[in-house]
């Protein structure tokens, strides 16, 4: 599937299923204002809920690096994840990650507002149950029953059936992600090998210099580095990491679409497809 | 003099071959030398050329580089407690380090990064000698290197908290802890003029540092310039220190312990102590990176927590000796 068919269909996912659902969203037991604390709750409300139904998002909701909805969150107020704000806002839902602070969630709970929390992502198969979730408690199930289904379609059309080159996920401080992530299964939907699941990795962990140099990778994807340099990320540049790139197609991992299990990861699904059909030309 | 040196190279040289065999790639020794040595391109070369030559190459330099400079900073103020890490000299060049990448300077100019960890260590050499004065008692030193140890990481830690890249917090733990880890040729390229010039700084001390052990007037009346000596125990300490700060972090404790188990076998002669100390830093500075690479492979263990767990209890039986001089 071609990248601007894929932007096309989520394009229609977007502004599609608001314009199916006017008149009729808003049900007279769904939560009118929520709060959400965590970047991959923010972008599933955005998705689903009504305009106005969605109080506050994080700051990181509104930044470009890390939200693939940065234009949607502009337009919303954000908190900073402090009980106070939070409670002060009076929201009738709040939503918020397994990992959200554990103090903020249970001061939030003692005092007496309604808290949900969703776990991470680490399969594209938990993301039709996540959207039926958040369609759930914010009273929009029609919604998210028309995105999943849109989803599906779209993850099936581009899900390659062969296993195709070997690739390396590289990133900052040395760390990968093998099958049982969500990067892991972009990689894998989109026809790559991951020599982290060769190598026995399965959710993250930090993948020695000299392993990703003795497995050579057909590509080694790389994060991409952050403005303030730091020398986390400098392990990217390594010697060793420029000499498995040199002379062949490299990788990027752009994080917004990478990070939160949406259906925006269909887009880091389809780059990495692209990638993998230029790895497979210069072989 | 022989006695003790040529057994200490001897050391340096088989912990120096250990290194380079031992990592998470399971090489055979003989693939591995082939590797190293032999053309070719393929991954085992890689491995041995780009991540194993250059971690033991460093490790060697820098604890040479520690050992060196504690046991002539131990000899300047002939005082056993006197050590880059402890009293603040290291955590200073990390300031620096940690400066120069944060403002983007070490972006700038290749050499960058070194020259501002060894404006830190300067800086922090200076305090110390200035706040302990040429005697340097052992309390007001320890007290003028907990000041400044506390004021360096301090504002170490506020500079990589102040910084917009979400990965540079994490980075406290390497700047206070030292590591060898994925570090390149390019590295010790940056560290090796600044470690030579300071090498060759220490090493010409020697006898102006036997001279001291006799008093400084005594020192004085053998024509022994301790306006001078000084000045190049400050240049060559930071030169040395910041150097290797700047590409491993701040490794504590291997010039406080190397100069003192070594004391004894050369006579407690300074001049003899210098050289045997190189070598024992770099052998124990090699040792210690072997041990992160076999104790806990998959966790990343810091340079510092090892030489910190042989140093610090050694530190506690100095104190404890030189309060009952004291006494």
């Amino acid at each position: 599937m071609r990248l601007s068919r894929v932007i096309s269909l989520l394009a229609a996912l977007l502004f599609g299923g608001a314009v199916a659902q006017a008149g009729t969203g808003w049900p007279g037991d769904a939560p009118r204002k929520v709060v959400s604390l965590n970047l991959c709750t923010d972008q599933l409300a955005m998705l689903l809920a009504e305009p106005g139904q969605l109080a506050a998002v994080t700051p990181l909701a509104a930044n470009p690096r890390s939200s693939a909805m940065a234009d949607h969150a502009a337009d919303l107020p954000v908190t900073h994840g402090r009980a106070e704000e939070v409670y002060l806002l009076a929201p009738d839902l709040v939503v918020a990650g397994q990992f959200t602070d554990r103090a903020t969630v249970d001061m939030l709970r003692r005092l007496g507002l309604r808290v949900e929390e969703f776990a991470p992502v680490y399969d594209l198969s938990d993301i039709p149950a996540r959207l039926a979730r958040m369609g759930a408690l914010l009273g929009q199930e029609a919604r998210a029953q028309a995105m999943i289904d849109a989803f599906t379609a779209d993850l099936a059309t581009l899900r390659a059936d062969t296993p195709g080159p070997r690739a390396a996920l590289y990133y900052a401080n040395g760390y990968t992600s093998g099958d049982a992530s969500l990067a892991g299964q972009i990689l894998v939907a989109a026809g790559f090998r991951n020599i982290a699941s060769e190598m026995g990795y399965g959710a993250i962990g930090a993948l020695p210099l000299e392993l990703l140099a003795m497995a050579a990778p057909d590509v080694v994807i790389t994060g991409r580095p952050y403005p303030g340099a730091s020398r986390s990320e400098a392990v990217m540049d390594h010697p060793v990491v420029s000499a498995l790139k040199r002379g062949r197609v490299a990788g990027t991992v752009t994080d917004r679409d990478w990070v939160c299990g949406t259906p925006h990861v269909l887009r880091a699904v389809s780059e990495m497809a692209r990638l993998r059909r230029k790895v497979e030309a210069g072989q | 003099m022989t006695r003790v040196l040529a057994p200490l190279a001897l050391l340096v040289a088989a912990l120096f071959v250990a290194s380079l065999l031992v990592g998470p790639a399971s090489l055979a020794p003989l693939d591995s030398l082939a590797g190293l040595f032999g053309g070719g391109e393929g991954p085992v070369a890689m491995v041995m050329r780009e991540i194993r030559l250059p971690r033991a190459l460093l490790a060697a330099m820098i604890g040479a580089s520690l050992g060196l400079a504690g046991a002539a900073m131990q000899g300047y103020l002939r005082n056993p407690l006197a050590e880059p890490g402890l009293i603040g000299v290291s955590g200073s060049a990390a300031l620096g380090a940690v400066l120069a990448i944060q403002t983007g300077l070490s972006a700038a100019f290749a050499l960058a990064l070194p020259l501002a960890a060894l404006a830190g260590a300067l800086g922090g050499v200076l305090l110390v000698l200035a706040l302990a004065g040429p005697r340097g008692g052992a309390l007001v030193l320890i007290l003028a290197g907990i000041a400044i140890s506390a004021m360096a990481g301090a504002l170490t830690q506020l500079a990589l908290n102040l910084s917009q890249n979400p990965f540079a917090v994490n980075e406290i733990v390497f700047w206070m802890m030292g590591s060898l880890a994925d570090r390149s040729m390019t590295h010790l390229w940056l560290a090796l003029p600044f470690t030579l010039l300071g090498w060759l700084l220490l090493a010409g001390l020697g006898r102006g540092l036997d001279a001291l052990t006799l008093g400084e007037d005594a020192a004085q009346a053998m024509g022994i310039d301790l306006a001078r000596l000084r000045l190049l125990l400050i240049l060559g300490t930071a030169c040395v220190v910041g150097a290797g700060t700047a590409v491993a972090g701040a490794i504590g404790f291997v010039g406080l312990v190397v100069p003192h188990l070594l004391r004894p076998l050369v006579g407690a002669q300074p001049s003899r102590l210098l050289p045997a100390s190189a070598l024992g830093g770099a052998a124990m500075l090699l040792a210690a990176d072997l041990a992160v690479r076999l104790i806990l492979p998959e966790r990343d263990l810091k340079l510092g927590v090892l030489t910190a767990l042989v140093g610090a209890p050694l530190f506690l039986h100095l104190i404890y000796k030189t309060r009952r001089e004291m006494a």
